[in-house]
């Protein structure tokens, strides 16, 4: 059993990795951390749920996984609303007020997702069903998780590659290091944040996305992943992509493993492990 | 300076006299609001304690349902428990002291940081708990949550009473007398030496550290001290609610503090204790005609933070002090 324990740690992992590391980015230009992202994922559950059930039957099959993307894409666009709306008067207050702030933003989103896909679960278990089961080393494992981990993995390449060789991933670099130095050398802050935002939100929407296939939209479908997201941002430091990966990969297998041998502390055991790191080390695995 | 002594006496007759007035509150208010009322009067002691870390030491903590769970869990596993034990006498020492075991713990990990990495801390510390409230079904009932039955007072019991009799009787001037204690006492805290000590730390860590504070052990025994009057809120709201669940300690909860703190106004002494009545009729109202109403509440939220970041009583502050400036200034013409 231990390599599906192993492959589902894996799976796992890649959800959070995607989701913390939207949440990262966010942090480490912006220097907020948006306790709406979880809304942000579900908004994305929702709406790549719903496209699939409009869909499913009228189109190939193919573009069932392309429509998967839809849920990147709205997330994308609220944030983006969010952003220029909310956020943008909030660079200049206090921690309080932007925490609370986006506090607002995460009880306002669950009633919208509410008022616009009603009270009740969403089921689109179509992509998961049609990939069919693969064997692995005699233990039948599902096709969708390892699309998942792929998809997560290119996601991953994309944000490595344009953060590190791409000019407007050198100039978010740039202000997450030294916001008033990247100031000073002209950088368009205003539009870099809202890039930065978006981008976020649409890796949350698309983690949400990738979701849904195997689990129903329900209301606060958003909340446990938030939770992971945080945790996997205090291990592995604040606004570092690669403790966004190895934290992730941290939890990922924790939970996994954790399930299989304690599903009862599960959880307790992934805190006692975070809160070790803690202590030894306060600023997390990458932090600065 | 004799100016100041005439404000401070005028501010404690008033006091009093709010007092007075609260004392009569259960003759002229129908049973149901009276009931918000008490609600209010456990989340003031809350919003009271909360505020010290957020108001005077400048550490928003988005974990603070954790200590409420706490002292809410402790009344409701004495009950289940030890029946011979649920007394109210025993059950508040009871609540003060497991939140004082549980905010040592949990404020020895949270201090050592500051500003985001503390609010996440605390945040993920209280979903700890949470989970555990959850998932250890046969101790603690999980999503089911545990019953609260009426407690008896000093050797007196109220079996055969009715919860809304025993609420309107004897418990709300228990759940007042408790209130006006914690207000003196963190009136007096607020006041000491340490609590300066504290709005130093708040106004800047390094010049608090030069002059020989010790600014983590200091924001420690804030934690405490704020967990403690949390968990005695949590504790005195468990009578009045009849019933606790693991969501008391959900991290969403926390922010409903935090919202009833800013809605009161995080800057002044009794902003959290208008915020937490504000809030108790705000929910309520909101929760009553229409099913969206976190939209409600968090639209308030947003309109809170972009306009009034002073709460309602730092609003209320402003005003008179610009109506006394004005007035000042008429006589000066």
């Amino acid at each position: 059993m231990w390599v599906v324990y192993t492959l589902n740690g894996l799976y796992f992992a890649a959800l959070l990795f995607l989701t913390s590391l939207g949440l990262n980015i966010i942090l480490g230009v912006m220097g907020i951390l948006n306790l709406a992202h979880g809304s942000l994922y579900a908004i994305g559950a929702f709406m790549a749920a719903w496209v699939i059930i409009q869909i499913l039957t009228k189109v190939p099959v193919f573009f069932l996984y392309v429509s998967l993307l839809s849920g990147l894409v709205l997330a994308g666009i609220v944030g983006f609303l969010m952003e220029k709306s909310l956020i943008r008067a909030m660079y200049k207050r206090t921690l309080e007020y932007q925490l609370l702030l986006t506090f607002g933003a995460l009880l306002l989103l669950e009633d919208v997702i509410k008022m616009i896909w009603g009270g009740q679960a969403l089921y689109a278990s179509a992509p998961f069903d049609l990939l069919g089961n693969v064997d692995i080393f005699g233990h039948v494992y599902p096709i969708y998780f390892l699309f998942v981990m792929l998809i997560t993995f290119l996601a991953g390449l994309f944000v490595w590659f344009f953060m590190g060789r791409t000019k407007v991933g050198i100039m978010l670099r740039a202000i997450s290091l030294d916001r008033e130095m990247a100031t000073g050398l002209g950088l368009d802050i205003g539009r870099l944040s809202t890039f930065a935002f978006v981008l976020g939100s649409g890796l949350a929407g698309l983690a949400g996305a990738l979701v849904v296939p195997t689990t129903p939209a329900l209301l606060g479908i958003g909340m446990e992943p938030l939770i992971f997201a945080f945790i996997v941002v205090v291990v592995g430091g604040l606004g570092s992509l690669k403790g966004a990966l190895v934290g992730a990969l941290l939890v990922g297998f924790t939970r996994s493993f954790g399930i299989a041998i304690l599903p009862e502390i599960e959880l307790p055991l992934l805190f006692l492990i975070a809160g070790i790191i803690l202590v030894v080390k306060p600023q997390g695995l990458f932090g600065r | 300076m004799r100016l100041k002594e005439t404000v401070k006496k005028t501010r404690w007759v008033v006091y009093v006299v709010i007092f007075i007035v609260l004392l009569f509150v259960p003759r002229f208010l129908s049973i149901f609001n009276l009931m918000l009322f008490e609600y209010g009067l456990a989340f003031a002691i809350v919003g009271l304690g909360f505020n010290l870390l957020l108001g005077y030491t400048g550490l928003l903590s988005f974990g603070h349902g954790a200590y409420f769970a706490v002292g809410a869990y402790t009344v409701g596993m004495i009950a289940k428990y030890l029946p011979e034990a649920y007394r109210l006498e025993i059950l508040i020492p009871a609540a003060l002291l497991f939140s004082l075991i549980l905010s040592i713990i949990f404020g020895f990990l949270c201090v050592r940081h500051t500003k985001i990495f503390f609010s996440i801390l605390a945040l993920s510390l209280s979903m700890l708990l949470y989970a555990l409230l959850f998932k250890l079904y046969h101790i603690t009932g999980g999503s089911d949550g545990l019953r609260i039955p009426l407690p008896a007072v000093f050797g007196f019991s109220f079996k055969g009473i009715r919860r809304p009799e025993f609420l309107s009787g004897t418990y709300y001037y228990f759940l007042l007398i408790m209130f006006a204690i914690s207000f003196i006492v963190m009136k007096g805290i607020v006041n000491s030496p340490f609590g300066k000590a504290l709005q130093a730390i708040r106004d800047n860590e390094v010049r608090a550290e030069l002059i020989g504070i010790r600014v983590r052990r200091y924001r420690l025994y804030a934690f405490i001290i704020s967990g403690m009057f949390v968990g005695l809120g949590g504790a005195l709201w468990t009578f009045v609610n009849g019933h606790v669940t693991a969501d008391l300690s959900h991290w969403v909860f926390s922010g409903e503090i935090v919202y009833m703190t800013l809605l009161g106004g995080f800057g002044i002494f009794e902003g959290p204790i208008v915020g937490a009545i504000l809030f108790t009729y705000l929910k309520l109202y909101a929760m009553g005609n229409t099913q969206y109403w976190m939209f409600v509440i968090g639209a308030t939220l947003i309109v809170l933070v972009m306009l009034l970041p002073n709460g309602v009583a730092g609003a209320i502050v402003s005003l008179l002090g610009k109506l006394k400036r004005r007035k000042t200034e008429e006589t000066a013409c």
